[in-house]
C-alpha cells in the first residue's frame, strides 16, 4: 500500500502523467469520504461556497459532463455550462480567444474537453485558473482512469498485482492511455488486445503486454475494461466489419470463463452492444459498470476539492 | 512541557462527565454520541461505555468529519486539509446528540460541526463534550460537560494523546 500524499503538488489537473502514486492514493482516498456525501440526505457541503467553475465542452459528452456538474453543485460551487453550438466558437472564435473571455470573467476552474490533445496544457500557460481534462484528443482523460481505478479499489481491496485486461480501440482512446499510464504507476500488470491496426505505437515501453487474441488477454484477468470503437476519429480503413470484429474481439460470457472467478468487467461508456461488448455481458454479474458512473462523482469532487485549496496541507 | 493529565486523571474525567450525561437526561433513549475527527471519535467510544457500566445502555455513536464545513478552507493562505470519512449509521431526527471532541478553543470547528450535523437531520437538541477547555472563544459557544479547564496564552498547544491513535493517554501543553 502507497502512502498517501498530503497535497496535489500543482493547481492543474492535466494527465495522469503529472500525478505521482501517493498523489493518485491522496485523491482515491478523499473520493472515499466524498462518497459518503451521496448518502446524506442533504447531498451538499459548502466547502466550494462562492467558487466559479466553468464546464467548458467542446466535443460531446453525457456522463462526464453530468458527473462533474453534479461534482460541482454537491460542493456548492457555482457552475458555468458552455457548449460549442449556440456559443461563439460556432461564429468561429479560436480556443485561445474564448478562454481569454472567459478568464476575464475570473472562474476558479475551467474544466475542458477538446477534441485537440494538448488543449488543456495550452489553457493552464495563459489562464490563472485551474484547468481540469475531461478529456483532450486521443490524449488523456484523468479523471476516468481515476474513477475506474476507484472503482476497481472498491471492488478488489489494491491495484498492486492485479491483473487488468483493456480490449478494443487503444489506437483512438485517451481512457485506455490513462488508465495505463495510472495503473502502471500503481502496480498492477495491463494487458491490452486490439486489431493490428488500432494499437498505438510504443506499448512495450509503457510496459503493456499487447496481443491480438481476446481469449490470450483474459485469460487469468482480474478486471477486463472494454473500450467503445471511435467510428468518429478513424479516417480510413481500420476494420472490415462490425460483425467481424465482434467476433474476434466482442466480449461474451464464453470468453470470460477464462478470466479470473471473481472477474470485474468495466466499459467507460458509451456502450455499444453487440460491437465490443454482448448484452449478456454488459448486464451480467460481472459488470460494474454502472458503479463506475457513480463513482465518478465522487472521484471528481475530490479532485475539485483538492485543486481549490490554499498552498499547503494543515491541521487546525 | 507539562503533563496537564495523565491516563488515570483522563479515564476520572470521563467517568465523572458520564455521571454528569445521566444526571442531566432522565433517559438516555433517544441519546447518540457523535465524536469529531480525529481524537473526538475514540473519546466518544470511551463515553458510550461508560455511560453503558452505569445504566446498562449502549448508546449509538458516530463520527464526523468537519474539514468541509470549515470557515478557513480556500483562503489564500488557508490550508488544505485531508478529509476523513464521516460515519453517522443512524437517523439524528429528534435525537439528543451529545457531540465530541477532545480540545475546545476557538469554537470554529463546533460551528462547522453544527453545520454538518444539521445537514444530516433536525436533532432534538446538541450537547457539548469537550476533554479539554483551553478558553480564547472566537464565538458565543460553550461546552455543556467539560473534563478540565486549562488556561493557556494563544501561543501555547494542547496536545490530546489517546491510546487508540498514539499509544497513551495524556494532555501536553506546548510552547
Amino acid at each position: 500500500m502507497i502512502a498517501p500524499a498530503t497535497a496535489l503538488r500543482t493547481r492543474h489537473l492535466l494527465g495522469i502523467q503529472d500525478l505521482s502514486a501517493p498523489e493518485i492514493q491522496l485523491i482515491l482516498q478523499t473520493a472515499l469520504a466524498m462518497k459518503e456525501i451521496g448518502t446524506r440526505p442533504i447531498k451538499k457541503v459548502p466547502t466550494l461556497r462562492g467558487r466559479t467553475i466553468v464546464n467548458l465542452f467542446f466535443e460531446a459528452s453525457t456522463r462526464t459532463r453530468m458527473s462533474f456538474e453534479l461534482a460541482e453543485k454537491r460542493l456548492s460551487a457555482d457552475t458555468l455550462g458552455m457548449t460549442t453550438s449556440g456559443s461563439s466558437v460556432s461564429k468561429g472564435e479560436t480556443l485561445l480567444d474564448t478562454a481569454r473571455t472567459l478568464e476575464a470573467m475570473a472562474p476558479d476552474m475551467i474544466v475542458i474537453r477538446h477534441g485537440s490533445s494538448g488543449a488543456p496544457h495550452q489553457l493552464a500557460r495563459i489562464c490563472r485558473s485551474s484547468i481540469i481534462n475531461a478529456g483532450d484528443g486521443m490524449h488523456e482523460h484523468p479523471t476516468q482512469a481515476l474513477l475506474d481505478a476507484f472503482t476497481i479499489l472498491e471492488r478488489k481491496g489494491r491495484l498492486d498485482g492485479l491483473k487488468v485486461t483493456i480490449v478494443g480501440d487503444l489506437l483512438h482512446s485517451r481512457v485506455f492511455r490513462s488508465n495505463v499510464l495510472l495503473l502502471t504507476r500503481m502496480g498492477a500488470e495491463v494487458r491490452a488486445c486490439a486489431p493490428g491496426t488500432l494499437v498505438p505505437l510504443g506499448m512495450e515501453a509503457l510496459g503493456v503486454h499487447v496481443t491480438r487474441s481476446l481469449r490470450e488477454a483474459v485469460t487469468g484477468a482480474d478486471v477486463v475494461m472494454m473500450l467503445r470503437l471511435q467510428l468518429e476519429r478513424m479516417r480510413g480503413l481500420f476494420l472490415p466489419s462490425m460483425r467481424e470484429y465482434f467476433a474476434l474481439f466482442g466480449l461474451t460470457p464464453a470468453v470470460l470463463e477464462h478470466a479470473a472467478p471473481d472477474v470485474i468487467v468495466m466499459h467507460p461508456g458509451p456502450m455499444n452492444r453487440g460491437v465490443e461488448i454482448d448484452s449478456q455481458v454488459a448486464d451480467g454479474p460481472w459488470s460494474v459498470i454502472l458503479d463506475q458512473v457513480a463513482n465518478g462523482v465522487a472521484v471528481r469532487m475530490a479532485v475539485l476539492y483538492l485543486l481549490a485549496g490554499g498552498e499547503e496541507a494543515g491541521e487546525r | 512541557m507539562p503533563i496537564v493529565m495523565d491516563a488515570d486523571r483522563m479515564a476520572r474525567s470521563l467517568a465523572r462527565i458520564a455521571h454528569e450525561i445521566v444526571e442531566r437526561n432522565r433517559s438516555l433513549e433517544d441519546v447518540a454520541l457523535i465524536g469529531i475527527r480525529a481524537r473526538g471519535v475514540p473519546l466518544a467510544e470511551r463515553l458510550a461505555t461508560e455511560l453503558e457500566k452505569i445504566t446498562g445502555v449502549r448508546v449509538p455513536t458516530g463520527a464526523l468529519d468537519i474539514t468541509l464545513y470549515r470557515d478557513d478552507l480556500g483562503r489564500p493562505d488557508g490550508p488544505q486539509p485531508v478529509i476523513r470519512s464521516t460515519d453517522v449509521p443512524f437517523s439524528i431526527d429528534d435525537r439528543l446528540i451529545l457531540l465530541v471532541d477532545d480540545v475546545l478553543y476557538t469554537g470554529r470547528t463546533i460551528r462547522a460541526a453544527f453545520d454538518a450535523l444539521i445537514d444530516f437531520g433536525r436533532p432534538r437538541a446538541i450537547q457539548l463534550v469537550a476533554l479539554i477547555d483551553r478558553g480564547h472563544r472566537e464565538l458565543p459557544i460553550r461546552a455543556d460537560y467539560v473534563g478540565r479547564n486549562i488556561p493557556t496564552s494563544r501561543q501555547q498547544s494542547v496536545q490530546v494523546r489517546l491510546r487508540e491513535i498514539d499509544g497513551r493517554d495524556e494532555v501536553e501543553v506546548e510552547g
